[in-house]
């Protein structure tokens, strides 16, 4: 078993006064694959938003350790330096700025070291091929005119570019179809390694069919009210959550 | 705890503001007369029909009463600002036998860089005489005329007189019939029928003396199926005492040529910046605007296309950033005088710390205006809510049949951008200039990677004043 890498201790969380995380206990192992379901409402968004930081997400209880360091405190910039990724469900266009240049400054902000152009170039070139991604999405500006997949397919991109230890996929695979989801989970695939660890938070099985997770929990109103392998999201699948709900 | 520091912009302005001790040899005394005029004249041994032109504008200028709209003015006092100044210097042409002092101004500047950087020219103006001016033999060799405008009303005047202040006439405005009675200095440049000038020109102004005004001319000619692209870039240093630039820059394409002019502007905080700029587009013919609008104390600057003939079209695109205590008041004019005319304006304005940022655009057709096209867009990205942006859109159209199109959109830097960035490990400060970067790209992608890199650390100057 790997080395603990997050660790989140009776976790409760509220957004403009109104607690949506009520308790969330949680540990993941370096090497490890992890997939949160639940309904709507249940608060998935809320737990990865808090552990990158958001400060919308008020903690007002429980510890996020991170790497073995508490977390609580520190912006999300800092987060993002200490090796946690979020790939965003919705991700922001920002005009005028290029996926390239946005990529290379984002190398040196987490790597503390800025790497020359062509250095930078010629590396996201390899990353761009094995994620089957053209060649001219360098130069558009992030995320501006991206279709749904275009946008997500970019957020692998940035996961491959960066490298972190533990990589959030916030519903990745809304809004892709059956081709996308298997491009993009096999992009997520190749990144992985014995140290880095992956959270996926998905209503569907799909995802899971080529990320197969080590644990499969169920967070219902604020809280995880079962944890399981990978079948429990087959029974998801089949029956939905009404039982799951009644143990909230 | 004493608070730090973080207006950068005061300390690293220190490279823009040193001034030579005053040793100007010959200054106008203060205040408008008729005798003041003479001098001038004097001084630039102007032919006849300058003096005379000189004199009329003077008595436009009395007769004209102050701008009745747009920012506060009161704090111009004509009486005080010294129109002349001469530098202890006669025109050069060898860099190397300019005076040690004024050399070293143009030093801190890049322009020697620049001239060795493949730029086709420069003049540089230091108070308000043209000191060194270098045209490259390939230019001459061409037929391409670029001169100081004093010489070229001498040498020139078959060319210069039909046109000059023709299209900025001295009943414009009060401040064009300053212009026209005390104007020194600034350029004109002719490209004749068919020249494609590859490389892009450039000026620089500067003022020094205190109370000095500039009232530089340019005049640009592009004959018939000629290309050129001209970039001018001003600075001065920061003064007590009020500080006006009342510039005229005349642009004349005709049929088929084509005229790219940037400008990247950085004065002084206390500087009242009320520059007219005109072009006249012909058949065919291309105006295109570059602007990057920094410091001054007050701007009102709105440079105008005249679409006269068929086909023509212009280009504006545009970014001014207001900073405390600025109020800039800027935009664009076009007026489509003829069939199947186009425009494009993209103006984007950005205010901090109770800077004031105005759009002010003028859409106007005439009748002969026929499917004319035109869309106006303009954005403004205000980073603090003491500041204020606005955008007064002024269209007109005499003819049923133009497609003209106005979009504004008035925005803050979403919290949400701010955190997908810094998500990413950027800094919020480092978020912020990225965002704020890339909503000026537009201008910055049309300027020559020199002048593009000034403006985005112009920029990232002026952002650091928004800690703390």
């Amino acid at each position: 078993m790997g080395k603990k890498l997050l660790e989140i201790n009776n976790l409760k969380a509220e957004v403009e006064g109104n607690e949506i995380l009520k308790g969330v206990d949680l540990e993941i192992r370096k090497g490890e694959i992890h997939a949160i379901m639940g309904p709507n409402g249940a608060g998935k968004s809320t737990l990865v938003n808090t552990i990158m930081g958001h400060p919308k997400y008020v903690v007002s209880a429980g510890d996020i350790i991170f790497d073995g360091k508490k977390i609580n405190d520190l912006k999300v910039d800092e987060r993002a330096r200490r090796g946690i990724f979020m790939s965003f469900q919705y991700p922001e266009e920002i005009q005028g700025i290029t996926v390239e240049n946005f990529l290379r400054n984002a190398k040196a902000a987490v790597t503390g070291k800025k790497s020359g152009i062509l250095a930078f170039r010629r590396a996201l070139k390899e990353k761009l091929k094995l994620l089957k991604i053209d060649d001219s999405y360098a130069k558009r500006y992030l995320n501006v005119g991206f279709s749904g997949g275009e946008k997500k397919k970019n957020e692998i991109l940035q996961m491959a570019v960066l490298e972190p230890k533990l990589a959030m996929l916030d519903e990745t695979d809304s809004g892709l179809d059956v081709d996308a989801v298997r491009i993009v989970s096999e992009g997520v695939s190749k990144l992985r390694t014995e140290d880095n660890s992956v959270l996926i938070i998905t209503h569907h099985n799909n995802i899971l069919e080529y990320l197969k997770p080590d644990y499969v929990h169920i967070l219902v109103n604020g809280k995880i009210v079962k944890t399981g392998d990978a079948s429990l999201a087959e029974e998801i699948e089949e029956n939905g959550y009404d039982k799951f709900k009644a143990l909230a | 705890m004493e608070k730090e520091k973080t207006r950068i912009e005061d300390i690293k302005r220190n490279i823009y503001d040193m001034k030579n001790k005053d040793e100007s040899s010959y200054k106008t005394s203060s205040g408008l007369t008729k005798e003041i005029i003479e001098e001038i004249s004097d001084e630039k041994n102007d032919p006849d029909w300058m003096r005379e032109f000189r004199l009329k504008s003077l008595e436009i200028y009395n007769k004209m009463p102050m701008p009745s709209w747009g920012p506060d003015l009161s704090g111009l006092d004509m009486n005080n600002i010294v129109t002349y100044v001469r530098p202890n210097t006669n025109m050069k042409h060898d860099w190397n036998d300019v005076p040690k002092d004024i050399k070293k101004t143009f030093d801190l500047l890049g322009i020697p860089k620049a001239e060795h950087e493949s730029l086709a020219g420069v003049g540089a103006q230091y108070d308000s005489e043209i000191v060194y001016h270098n045209v490259s033999d390939e230019l001459k060799k061409q037929g391409v005329l670029y001169m100081d405008m004093e010489t070229a009303i001498r040498e020139h005047e078959d060319l210069v007189r039909p046109l000059f202040m023709k299209l900025v006439p001295p009943t414009d405005h009060k401040f064009a019939a300053l212009h026209g009675a005390v104007w020194s200095g600034g350029s004109f440049v002719y490209v004749p029928e068919g020249v494609q000038v590859k490389i892009p020109i450039q000026s620089y102004f500067r003022l020094n003396a205190p109370g000095a005004g500039q009232f530089e001319h340019t005049l640009i000619v592009v004959e018939k199926g000629a290309s050129i692209h001209y970039i001018e870039g001003c600075s001065a240093p920061k003064y007590y005492v009020n500080n006006l630039h009342a510039g005229c820059v005349e642009c004349y394409i005709r049929e088929g040529a084509s005229l790219k002019y940037s400008t990247i502007e950085n004065w002084s905080r206390n500087m009242y910046n009320l520059n007219t700029k005109r072009a006249l587009v012909d058949k065919n013919a291309h105006v295109e605007w570059v602007t990057g609008s920094f410091g001054s104390k007050v701007s009102m600057l709105y440079p105008m296309s005249i679409l006269k003939g068929e086909g023509a079209r212009c280009d504006f695109t545009g970014i001014t950033f207001a900073g405390a205590g600025q109020y800039l008041d800027t935009g664009s004019k076009v007026v489509h005088a003829a069939p199947n005319t186009t425009s494009v304006v993209n103006s984007k304005s950005i205010s901090k710390d109770g800077g004031v940022s105005i759009y002010r655009g003028l859409l106007g057709s005439t009748k002969n205006a026929v499917n004319a096209k035109s869309s106006v867009s303009c954005e403004s990205l205000m980073l603090d809510s003491k500041s204020r942006s606005d955008t007064i859109p002024i269209v007109s159209a005499a003819n049923n049949n133009v497609d003209i199109g106005h979009e504004a959109k008035i925005g803050r830097i979403s919290d949400d951008a701010i955190f997908y960035l810094m998500s990413r490990g950027l800094t919020e400060e480092e978020a912020r200039e990225m965002i704020v970067t890339g909503f000026v790209e537009p201008v910055a992608k049309e300027l020559p990677l020199e002048y593009a890199v000034e403006m985005n650390n112009l920029i990232k100057l002026e952002l650091k004043g928004t800690i703390g």
